[in-house]
């Protein structure tokens, strides 16, 4: 690559990457710096900093004791932000457990289909896209509510006398952002399913594995590409989310997106919502490395 | 284990399978064969006569529309291939890219629940057989597609299957190196004592390697035999014409004396055949001669000699092909050994030429 750039068409090169280099350093990695800034200095009166800026560490204190705060109460809870964090990171890891375990199975069936039929569903599968994600959350939303689709069938046919609560617990947060998710998931593992040679199922069956044995030694491994990619473009937006816990939360469901959306918005605490966002960041971005180390052996070897 | 003398039977086995356009196809059309134990038995056909879906039911990858396939007289035509005593060499090898040679190999034997101890000595023992040792840390994409062939033998064999399936298994492989393999594994196959079926499209491997032969056509089983038997009396004319090369020419039977066939070539003359089948006057029949065993004037006594024209003159080394035009329009390719090399054109393009054949040569086929 480096070699490239020192040859003649240099120029040429450049010329094509600047437009998307420019736009990636001005609107992310400015903003971040930006971000790290403000997360290191006391919070404004009405929003925004304090001018001129005060240095101070007590936002990063704050997300690991909620108690830091001058207006800590008695019975303050010092680890009330941390849970939060950890409730999201469970939520997160729910969501993408259903997303794969769904859309595994589903990426099967569409790729041993016809081309034809292939096509077809796959772009049933992208329609969603189409679609504005609130529209779509507030739709699914009156599937679940308390007189909603799902409840007055049940009730009308008599299955049930009491409405069932489907809605504003965290049932309904994990159904919404599977219901949004799952197509970020059925993408990368159609892809891995699809390039896979299916006359390797067939060597394993005659070498006397069962086909469940040969599900796990052969095509598993085979497709674990397509599965690691659902499970970070899945996982690490989840674990952010704000819009599905709000919506399908009516605000009693709490995740760390719904409370740096918070700072942001009516708690006027950009320095707090700051270091919020840069500590999801970067543990996520941890984990994400971590479990690469960890699978990619096996990755690369299935690649 | 053996309760049968015959490792492999197909019962009046059909497959059908549903073409796109909502027809059906008899991929394999009332077969019915018997393969012994221990033999080295061929499949031989072009693509699309029904040998690789006859292996695939052996196999069990596919279950026949209708018959039986029996292994070693146990019923198994609805069994799954996981529960089958046999073990398939496939066409492209189906190694596992994400498992080490050694992985591959122990694969079978791990789903047999054999011991870790005894995986690893038979595995370095099954690579030993196929001349690989010490390859075992190394990945199929490591590996040259000769090794990759050897090593897919490796991981069916060591499981020392009833039968081994072998599904075009040299056919990546270039000339050389697959004349190398054919000889490697008739001599693996006498070691071992395995049956093997093996299917191919190229006669010349199957005359080579086999015990015996089955050529299909059209999803049937035209002849089953060895392979002098299938050279030298071809039972149809696609057998004469798939294996190696035939002259037909068409004529009529005049009369028979005993095993002695008057044939009409019509128009070039005719010819005295011997055969132990009764033909009818009037019959429709084509006289089928090998190249190899005409002769270009030199005339044989109480032989067939027939005047006709030389059309071509091909040298090729070994041997000269001259072709030749009889006034009836029929049309011979006669081949002549190079046996010295002083030997002149036996006839040049144009000649007046006589072409001879014993009675006993020829077959007549009606089919």
């Amino acid at each position: 690559m480096l070699k490239l750039f020192r040859e003649k068409k240099s120029a040429q090169l450049w010329g094509l990457i600047s437009p998307g280099a420019l736009w990636i350093l001005l609107f992310f990695n400015l903003p971040i710096l930006i971000m790290l800034f403000i997360s290191f200095v006391e919070r404004g009166r009405a929003g925004g900093i304090k001018l001129p800026p005060v240095y101070t560490l007590n936002n990063y204190e704050l997300f690991f004791n909620s108690c830091a705060s001058d207006f800590a109460g008695v019975d303050c809870n010092p680890l009330l932000y941390l849970g939060i964090f950890g409730n999201s990171v469970r939520i997160g890891l729910v969501v993408t457990f259903w997303c794969i375990v769904v859309g595994y199975p589903l990426s099967y069936f569409i790729s041993k289909q016809k081309q034809v039929w292939r096509d077809a569903l796959m772009i049933l599968v992208i329609i969603p896209f189409w679609t504005n994600f609130l529209v779509r959350t507030y739709a699914l939303k009156q599937v679940l509510a308390t007189e909603g689709l799902i409840n007055t069938l049940f009730m009308n046919i008599g299955l049930i006398n009491q409405p069932f609560d489907l809605l504003f617990n965290e049932f309904a947060v994990v159904i919404g952002l599977i219901y949004g998710y799952l197509p970020f998931a059925v993408l990368p593992m159609y892809a891995s399913i699809e390039k896979f040679d299916h006359s390797l199922m067939e060597a394993a069956a005659d070498l006397g594995a069962p086909p469940q044995r040969a599900f796990w030694r052969v095509m598993l491994p085979m497709t674990m590409p397509g599965v690691v990619a659902a499970l970070v473009l899945v996982f690490v937006p989840v674990v952010g989310a704000f819009i599905t816990p709000d919506i399908m939360g009516g605000g009693k469901v709490e995740m760390i997106g719904t409370l740096i959306n918070r700072q942001f918005g009516v708690a006027r605490n950009w320095p707090f919502g700051s270091a919020m966002s840069l500590v999801l960041m970067s543990l996520v971005l941890i984990g994400v490395i971590a479990y690469f180390r960890s699978s990619s052996e096996e990755t690369r070897r299935a690649m | 284990m053996a309760s049968s003398e015959f490792a492999v039977e197909m019962q009046d086995v059909v497959k059908q399978f549903v073409t796109p356009e909502g027809g059906i196809l008899a991929a394999v059309n009332h077969v019915t064969m018997q393969i012994k134990d221990g033999e080295f038995f061929s499949l031989l056909g072009p693509s699309g006569c029904g040998k690789t879906t006859s292996l695939r039911m052996i196999a069990g990858f596919e279950l026949p529309t209708d018959g039986k396939i029996l292994i070693h007289g146990k019923d198994m035509s609805q069994t799954p291939a996981f529960q089958r005593p046999i073990n398939t060499v496939f066409q492209q090898y189906a190694l596992f890219p994400h498992m080490t040679v050694e992985q591959n190999i122990a694969f079978g034997l791990e789903m047999k629940g054999v011991s870790r101890v005894d995986r690893i000595r038979r595995v370095g023992e099954a690579l030993e057989m196929v001349r690989l040792p010490g390859m075992e840390m190394r990945r199929p994409k490591q590996l040259s597609g000769g090794q990759q062939q050897r090593i897919a033998l490796a991981r069916a064999l060591v499981n020392k299957p009833e039968v081994l399936l072998l599904d075009e298994p040299l056919g990546a492989l270039d000339l050389k190196l697959r004349k190398e393999m054919q000889l490697e594994l008739k001599t693996l196959q006498r070691e071992v004592g395995i049956t093997f079926i093996y299917v191919t499209h190229d006669q010349e491997e199957a005359l080579t390697m086999s015990d015996r032969i089955a050529v299909m056509s059209k999803g049937l089983a035209l002849q089953i035999g060895v392979p002098e038997e299938i050279y030298e009396r071809p039972a149809t004319k696609f057998v004469a014409d798939f294996i190696g090369e035939t002259n037909f020419l068409d004529g009529v039977v005049k009369g028979q004396n005993g095993t002695t066939v008057e044939i009409d070539l019509t128009g070039s003359g005719i010819v005295y055949i011997e055969s132990s089948r009764k033909f009818t006057n009037g019959q429709q029949v084509t006289v089928a001669v090998r190249p190899e065993k005409l002769t270009l004037n030199s005339e044989i006594k109480s032989g067939n000699n027939l005047k006709g024209r030389v059309e071509e003159v091909i040298y090729i080394g070994t041997d000269t092909h001259y072709g030749v035009r009889f006034p009836g329009g029929h049309k011979a390719r006669i081949r002549e050994q190079n046996v010295t090399v002083a030997q002149k054109s036996l006839a040049k393009t144009g000649d007046e030429v006589t072409m001879s054949f014993t009675r006993t040569s020829p077959r007549i086929l009606t089919e």
